[in-house]
C-alpha cells in the first residue's frame, strides 16, 4: 500500500505545537538579539530569548529537549520588556508560560528551577486552601518543599512589628468555588 | 458620593497595607467610595500563569464576574500585577471565543466582561486630581523619580499609559502635587517582581540599578505605584545595598502616600510608619502642615 | 456565419495544475460557432502562436479566443500573431484563465467548469468583434522632470543632451537633493558636492533645460505624448532676473534662528535665505512663514538694503502651464528622525542623531566645518556608536523593508569619524551587512580591517543618558548573545528610508500607482523596471525604492533612454479602444461631457447641405479619450459605445453566463 513507501513521520515539534494550540510563530524571529539586548535577566540565563528560539526554529527533538530542560525559561520575569520591543512581534512571555507548563507535563524541568516551581506550587496551594494568599502560609509550605528553613529569617519578624504580617491567614467565604476551580483547571492540564 | 468597585488584592491586606490606606485616605478627600468585591479571591499572579494557563484566567475571572453582580463596570485594581491579571483575564474572554464559554463553567458563574479593571494612575487622574486640587495645602518641596515598572506599561494591549517607554502621566500627578519630578533613565526597567524570595540576589542586583539611578540624579524618593516594585525596592533593601556597597537610604513610597502627603494628611495615617527604608528624612523635608482626617 | 477557434494554454502548470485544460478544449469544441479547438503547453511560445497562425488559415477562423494568462501579459502577443496570419487583430480576445481561474481554485471538476464557461463568454463576445485600427496622435517632444536631486538631474541632462527640451521642476530653492547633503560618498569618499556641483550648474545653463525652482506641481492632464501640466510657482518673493545674488539681505534679516533645512536642522538660516553656498540658483528666496514682514507687516529691512531693488513682497504664486510628451518623476525619499524611536528616547536626547545629521557635521560646508562635534554641546566625541535597521526591517514599526542604502553609509559614516579621530572609538550594532555592488563589500571589510571599526552582530535594546554619557544597551549575537552596554559620546542612527510625505498626492496628481509605503510602483519589477503603469510617465531614483547614488544614476539614465525612445517618433499609435457617439440617436444633453475625466467630449453641429443647424451633438477626441466608459453609462439615450467593449459585446457575454444549460431548467 501506498503508506509503506513513505518514511515514518518525524515527532511533532514543539514549534508546530507553540503555531496550533497558542498561536505564536517561532519562524518571525530573525536572530537580531534585541529581546536578549534588553532582558533584565538574559545575564542570568543558560539561554537567552532568541537562543531559545533559535532551539525552537530547527525543530529537533535533542532542540526541543534542551530548551525544555533549560533554566532560563523558569528565570523568565513576564516584565513583557522582550515582545514590546520586538520588531517581528513575537510575544515571547506567551511562548515561555507554554514552555514551563510543556517542562512539567514532559518532566523535564531544570533541577535549578525545582525551587522556583516549589514557590509557584506553595503559592497556587496557600490560594486553593483559603481563596487569597497568605505570605506566613507560602513562606513556611515554600520552606517545608525546599529545605531552604534559613532564608529570610531576618524578614519576617520586622514584617510582624510593621503589621505586615498575618498570622493567621483569611479564609474567603467561597473556598469551596475556589477548589471546584483548581479541580477543574488541573484536570483540563491534565487532559492535554 | 461615586462608588467604585475596589479588588485591593492580598498584598495591600499584607505587606502593602500602607498602600491600601493612603489610597483610602485620598478616596476620602476625592469623595469616592471604594467598595469592597465581596468574597474575592486571589489574582493567581505569576504563579498560575506559569503553571496552568486557564487557571491564570478562571481566577481573575472569578472576581470581574462579582464585580458585574454588584453592578460595578470599573474596578480600581491598586496593585499593577493585579491589574495586569484581572485584564489579562477580561481581554482573554473578549477575544477568545475558547474561554467565553469556558470559564462560566470554571466559576459557576456568569461573565459578560462589563467590569474593567483600571489602575491606580487611571483613578487618580479620573476621580481624584480635580477633586482634590484646591486641597493641596502642602508643597512638596522635593525630588521624586517615578517609577512604573512593568506591568503598568507592558504588555501593549493592556497599557493604558502613552510613551510606554518613558511615560509621564505619573511625573504630571507629581508636577500638580507640588513636587518635582525628574528626568530618570529606569522608569520602565523590570525590579525583579516575583523572584523575590527564591531569587532574592537577582532581585537585589535588578533593584540596586533603580536605586543608585534615582538617588545618583538627585532624587529624594522613589515614587511607586506597585505593592510588588515596593516591596522589592524597600523589604529588600539589604540585599539592595550589598550589590551597591552603599547604605543607600532613598525611600520608595506610593503615589498614593505622596498625594496623601501632599494634602497634608499625618504621614502615619499614611503607613509611613510601615516602611523599612524609613521616610523620615524626607518627610522632614516637606513643610509641615497637617490636618485631621 | 462565425467560425471561432479556441486555444487553451497550459501556462506550464499553471494552468493545468487545477484545471483539465484537455476538457475545456473539448467542452468549447461544442460551443456553437467555434470550429475549432485544442489545448496547448504554452501558447505563447513560437510553436504555440504558429499553431493559431496556422488554424485562422486553415480553418478561415472570422475570431480567436486564447485562454491563457492576463490579457496584460500576452494580449499583444497574440493579438500580433493574428495579425500575422492576416485577420484583424481586434478580433482576438483572451479568457484569463490563470489570473481568473487556476492559481485562485484548487483542482476540481468546478474548477475546470468555471475555466470553460470563462472561455464560452469570450466566445460569444468575440463573435460581435469588429475590425479596428490604430489610432496615430502627435507627441510633444519635451520632458518634464520632477525632482531636482541627482536622478532628476541625470535624466534631465540626458535627455536634454539627445537634442529634447527639458523642463526641471523642483520644490525647494536650489536643485541638488539629498546628494548636495551629503559629506562625501561609498565606497570611494570622494566628496559628494564636488562630484555634484558640476552637474547642477550644467543644469541651468543647458540650452535644452527650462529649471522651475520652489516650483511645485499643481495638475497634470492629459496623456503619453501629450501631457497638459500646471506647474506652481511659489512666490520668491524676490526677482531672480534683478537679483544679482549679493547677499545683503541675508546678512541683514534680523530672523537668523529658523532651523536649517539643509543642515538637517543642526544649524540656523535667516529668513531670506540659500539653501547652501553651491545653490542652483544662488539667489535667496524669503520664507514667509518665518519672515516678520510676511507675519506683522513690519520690517522690510532686505527691500531697503537690497541694491538691485529686487526684494518684491507683493509677488503671488504664479501658475505655469507646458505641454510635454514624457513625464519624470524624480522626487526622491526622505528619512525617519530620531523622535520615531520610543526605546532610543523619543528624539529626546540631542546627541542621538540620524545619518544625514551626521552628513551635515561631518561635512566641509556643514554647520560645524566639518568637524565633528556633537549637537548637546559642541564637545568632539571619542566613542560614537553607529545602529543600523533603525526602524528599517522592522514590522513593529511598519516599515518591514530594507533601507539599502544603510549598511554602506554606515561603514563609511564609522570610516569618516575614525578619519578625523584615530583613537576614537567607533561601534557598529548589525543585524546583517549587506554590501552587495561592485567594490561595497571590500569598502566594509576596510572600515572593519583597516578603521578598526568594531562590528557587533545584535540589536540595540535601549539607550539612556547617564552623566553626559549615552548609554546603549546591545547584545553581541555572536558571543553567546551576551547583552552589551557601550557608552557613547554620540549614537547615529541609520534610520529607515522612507516615501516623500506628499508622495501619494503627486502619484494620485499623476494617476500613477504606489506601494503600500507610498514609493511609485514600477510597471514591473524586473522587466520595465523604470515605467510606471502609466504610459508617458517614467521614474527614475529613489522615489521608486530606496537607492543610492550608482543605482539612481543608471535608472536616471535608463529613464531618459525611453524618454528619448518615445521621442524619437513622430507620432504615437494608440489603441483604437475608445468612445464613440452615435449621431443620429445623440439627444446633445451633454451630460457626457461634464462628467469625462478626460475633457475628451466635445461639441459638434450637424448642419444640412445649406448650411442650416440640425442639432448639436456630443464628439469624442480621439486623442484624449482613455475609454474609461464614463459617459457610456450615463448617456440616456444611448448613443455612447467603446469600441472592443460595446455594449452588445457586454451583454453578449452576460447573457451567454445566464443561458448556461443548467440554468435554464430551474
Amino acid at each position: 500500500m501506498e503508506t509503506k513507501s513513505k518514511i515514518e513521520p518525524l515527532a511533532q515539534p514543539l514549534k508546530e505545537k507553540i503555531l496550533n494550540e497558542i498561536n505564536e510563530q517561532v519562524m518571525k524571529c530573525y536572530q537580531c538579539g534585541k529581546c536578549a539586548a534588553g532582558c533584565p535577566l538574559s545575564g542570568e540565563m543558560d539561554y537567552t530569548p532568541n537562543q531559545i528560539l533559535r532551539l525552537l526554529q530547527i525543530g529537533e527533538p535533542t532542540c526541543d529537549d534542551e530548551v525544555l530542560r533549560s533554566y532560563g525559561i523558569w528565570l523568565c520575569l513576564t516584565c513583557d520588556t522582550c515582545h514590546s520591543r520586538c520588531p517581528q512581534e513575537v510575544d515571547f512571555p506567551h511562548i515561555m508560560d507554554f514552555l514551563r507548563s510543556e517542562a512539567i507535563k514532559r518532566k523535564k524541568v531544570h533541577p535549578k528551577a525545582k525551587e522556583i516551581i516549589a514557590f509557584h506550587r506553595s503559592f497556587l496551594e496557600s490560594i486553593e486552601k483559603t481563596g487569597r494568599l497568605s505570605e506566613v502560609g507560602l513562606i513556611a509550605s515554600y520552606k517545608l518543599k525546599t529545605f531552604n528553613l534559613l532564608q529570610d529569617v531576618d524578614l519576617a519578624p520586622k514584617m510582624f512589628a510593621k503589621g505586615k504580617l498575618e498570622i493567621f491567614p483569611h479564609r474567603i467565604k467561597g473556598r469551596q468555588a475556589i477548589a471546584r476551580i483548581f479541580e477543574k483547571a488541573m484536570k483540563e492540564a491534565h487532559n492535554d | 458620593m461615586t462608588k467604585i468597585g475596589y479588588f485591593p488584592g492580598c498584598s495591600l491586606n499584607g505587606t502593602a497595607k500602607e498602600y491600601d490606606l493612603s489610597l483610602k485616605a485620598i478616596a476620602r478627600f476625592a469623595d469616592v467610595e471604594l467598595v469592597e468585591l465581596n468574597d474575592w479571591n486571589c489574582c493567581g499572579a505569576t504563579a498560575a500563569h506559569s503553571l496552568n494557563s486557564t487557571l491564570a484566567v478562571a481566577l481573575p475571572a472569578r472576581n470581574l464576574a462579582i464585580a458585574e453582580r454588584m453592578g460595578f463596570d470599573e474596578i480600581l485594581v491598586p496593585c499593577a500585577a493585579c491589574y495586569s491579571r484581572l485584564a489579562q483575564a477580561l481581554y482573554e474572554i473578549k477575544s477568545d471565543e475558547k474561554y467565553r464559554t469556558k470559564i462560566p463553567q470554571l466559576i459557576e458563574m456568569e461573565i459578560k466582561g462589563t467590569a474593567n479593571p483600571i489602575t491606580v494612575l487611571d483613578f487618580i487622574n479620573k476621580y481624584v486630581l480635580d477633586k482634590i486640587k484646591d486641597k493641596l495645602t502642602n508643597k512638596l518641596n522635593a525630588k521624586f523619580a517615578c517609577y512604573y515598572g512593568c506591568l503598568l506599561t507592558r504588555p501593549e494591549h493592556l497599557s493604558t499609559i502613552e510613551r510606554r517607554e518613558d511615560p509621564l502621566v505619573m511625573e504630571q500627578i507629581v508636577k500638580l502635587a507640588g513636587g518635582i519630578a525628574i528626568d530618570w533613565a529606569f522608569k520602565v526597567e523590570c525590579c525583579g517582581a516575583g523572584l523575590s524570595v527564591v531569587r532574592t540576589d537577582i532581585v537585589g542586583k535588578l533593584c540596586a540599578k533603580i536605586v543608585d539611578d534615582a538617588s545618583s540624579r538627585g532624587a529624594d524618593a522613589i515614587v511607586v505605584a506597585c505593592p510588588m516594585c515596593h516591596s522589592n525596592l524597600d523589604m529588600r533593601r539589604s540585599e539592595i545595598n550589598k550589590n551597591l556597597s552603599t547604605d543607600n537610604k532613598i525611600p520608595a513610597i506610593y503615589i498614593t502616600q505622596l498625594l496623601g502627603l501632599a494634602l497634608g494628611i499625618e504621614p502615619n495615617k499614611l503607613g509611613f510608619d510601615k516602611h523599612f527604608v524609613p521616610a523620615d528624612n524626607f518627610i522632614q523635608k516637606l513643610q509641615k502642615q497637617t490636618v485631621e482626617v | 456565419m462565425a467560425r471561432i477557434g479556441v486555444f487553451v494554454c497550459h501556462c506550464g502548470e499553471n494552468i493545468s495544475s487545477t484545471v483539465d485544460c484537455a476538457k475545456v478544449a473539448e467542452i468549447a469544441s461544442n460551443y456553437p460557432g467555434v470550429v475549432y479547438s485544442i489545448d496547448y503547453k504554452y501558447m505563447c511560445s513560437d510553436p504555440g502562436q504558429n499553431l493559431i497562425k496556422e488554424a485562422i488559415q486553415k480553418h478561415k477562423l472570422t475570431g480567436v479566443v486564447v485562454a491563457a494568462c492576463s490579457p496584460r501579459m500576452h494580449e499583444p502577443t497574440f493579438r500580433k500573431a493574428t495579425a500575422e496570419a492576416g485577420l484583424n487583430p481586434y478580433l482576438c480576445e483572451m479568457a484569463n484563465l490563470r489570473e481568473h481561474c487556476s492559481w485562485v481554485h484548487y483542482r476540481e471538476d468546478t474548477t475546470t467548469e468555471k475555466a470553460a464557461e470563462l472561455v464560452r463568454v469570450l466566445v460569444e463576445k468575440v463573435k460581435h468583434n469588429e475590425e479596428l485600427y490604430p489610432i496615430k496622435v502627435p507627441i510633444t517632444k519635451t520632458a518634464l522632470v520632477i525632482g531636482g536631486g541627482i536622478g532628476g538631474i541625470q535624466a534631465a541632462l540626458d535627455i536634454a543632451n539627445s537634442g529634447h527640451k527639458v523642463i526641471m521642476v523642483e520644490k525647494n530653492p536650489s536643485i541638488g537633493g539629498k546628494m548636495a547633503q551629503l559629506s562625501e560618498t561609498f565606497p570611494t569618499l570622494d566628496c559628494s558636492q564636488c562630484i555634484l556641483t558640476p552637474r547642477m550648474v550644467e543644469v541651468a545653463q543647458h540650452p535644452n533645460i527650462t529649471l522651475y525652482t520652489y516650483a511645485e506641481i499643481e495638475s497634470v492632464d492629459g496623456f503619453i505624448g501629450n501631457f497638459k501640466v500646471t506647474i506652481r510657482q511659489k512666490a520668491k518673493s524676490v526677482d531672480h532676473k534683478a537679483c544679482t545674488g549679493c547677499g545683503l539681505c541675508i546678512e541683514k534679516c534680523p530672523i537668523k534662528k529658523i532651523p536649517d533645512e539643509f543642515n538637517a536642522g543642526l544649524g540656523n538660516r535667516a529668513a531670506i535665505y540659500v539653501p547652501f553656498p553651491q545653490a542652483v540658483p544662488n539667489k535667496p528666496v524669503i520664507d514667509r512663514n518665518n519672515c516678520t514682514y510676511f507675519l506683522k507687516g513690519k520690517c522690510g529691512l532686505c527691500k531697503k538694503v537690497c541694491p538691485a531693488d529686487a526684494i518684491h513682497y507683493e509677488q503671488e504664486d504664479e501658475l505655469i502651464k507646458v505641454d510635454v510628451g514624457a513625464i519624470v518623476a524624480a522626487t526622491g525619499f526622505d528619512i525617519k528622525h530620531s523622535d520615531f524611536f520610543p526605546e532610543y528616547g523619543y528624539g529626546k536626547y540631542p546627541d542621538v542623531i540620524d545619518g544625514l545629521q551626521f552628513e551635515r557635521l561631518a561635512s566641509a560646508s556643514g554647520p560645524t566645518l566639518g568637524v565633528l562635534k556633537r549637537p548637546s554641546d559642541g564637545k568632539e566625541p571619542e566613542s560614537i556608536v553607529f545602529i543600523a535597521c533603525a526602524g528599517s526591517r522592522d514590522p513593529a514599526k511598519g516599515i518591514p523593508y530594507c533601507s539599502k542604502i544603510c549598511c554602506m553609509y554606515t561603514a563609511k559614516h564609522a570610516m569618516l569619524f575614525k578619519h578625523k579621530n584615530h583613537h576614537g572609538k567607533a561601534t557598529v550594532f548589525y543585524m546583517d551587512i549587506r554590501a552587495g555592488g561592485k567594490m561595497y563589500d571590500e569598502f566594509v571589510r576596510r572600515a572593519i580591517e583597516e578603521d578598526d571599526v568594531n562590528y557587533i552582530r545584535g540589536r540595540v535594546s535601549r539607550i539612556y543618558e547617564k552623566n553626559g554619557k549615552l548609554i546603549v544597551c546591545g547584545v553581541d549575537t555572536l558571543l553567546n548573545s551576551r547583552p552589551v552596554e557601550i557608552e557613547a559620546d554620540m549614537v547615529v542612527l541609520a534610520t529607515a528610508a522612507i516615501a516623500n510625505s506628499d508622495s501619494e498626492e503627486l502619484a494620485q496628481k499623476l494617476h500613477i500607482s504606489y506601494d503600500p509605503y507610498h514609493f511609485f510602483s514600477e510597471a514591473h519589477p524586473k522587466l520595465r523596471p523604470v515605467e510606471t503603469n502609466t504610459a508617458g510617465i517614467m521614474l527614475a531614483g529613489a522615489c521608486q525604492a530606496p537607492k543610492d547614488i550608482p543605482d539612481t544614476v543608471s535608472q536616471a539614465s535608463g529613464t531618459a533612454a525611453k524618454v528619448v525612445a518615445l521621442f524619437s517618433q513622430d507620432e504615437l499609435t494608440r489603441e483604437p479602444l475608445i468612445a464613440y457617439v452615435n449621431n443620429n440617436t445623440c439627444v446633445g444633453c451633454f451630460l457626457c461631457q461634464s462628467v469625462c475625466p478626460y475633457l475628451a467630449i466635445e461639441k459638434e453641429e450637424i448642419r444640412r447641405r445649406d448650411g442650416t443647424l440640425v442639432k448639436t451633438v456630443a464628439k469624442i477626441n480621439p486623442g484624449l479619450c482613455q475609454g474609461c466608459g464614463t459617459c457610456v453609462a450615463l448617456c440616456r439615450s444611448k448613443s455612447i459605445d467603446i469600441h472592443g467593449y460595446t455594449n452588445r459585446q457586454i451583454y453578449a457575454e452576460v447573457s451567454a453566463l445566464f443561458n448556461r444549460r443548467e440554468y435554464a431548467g430551474v
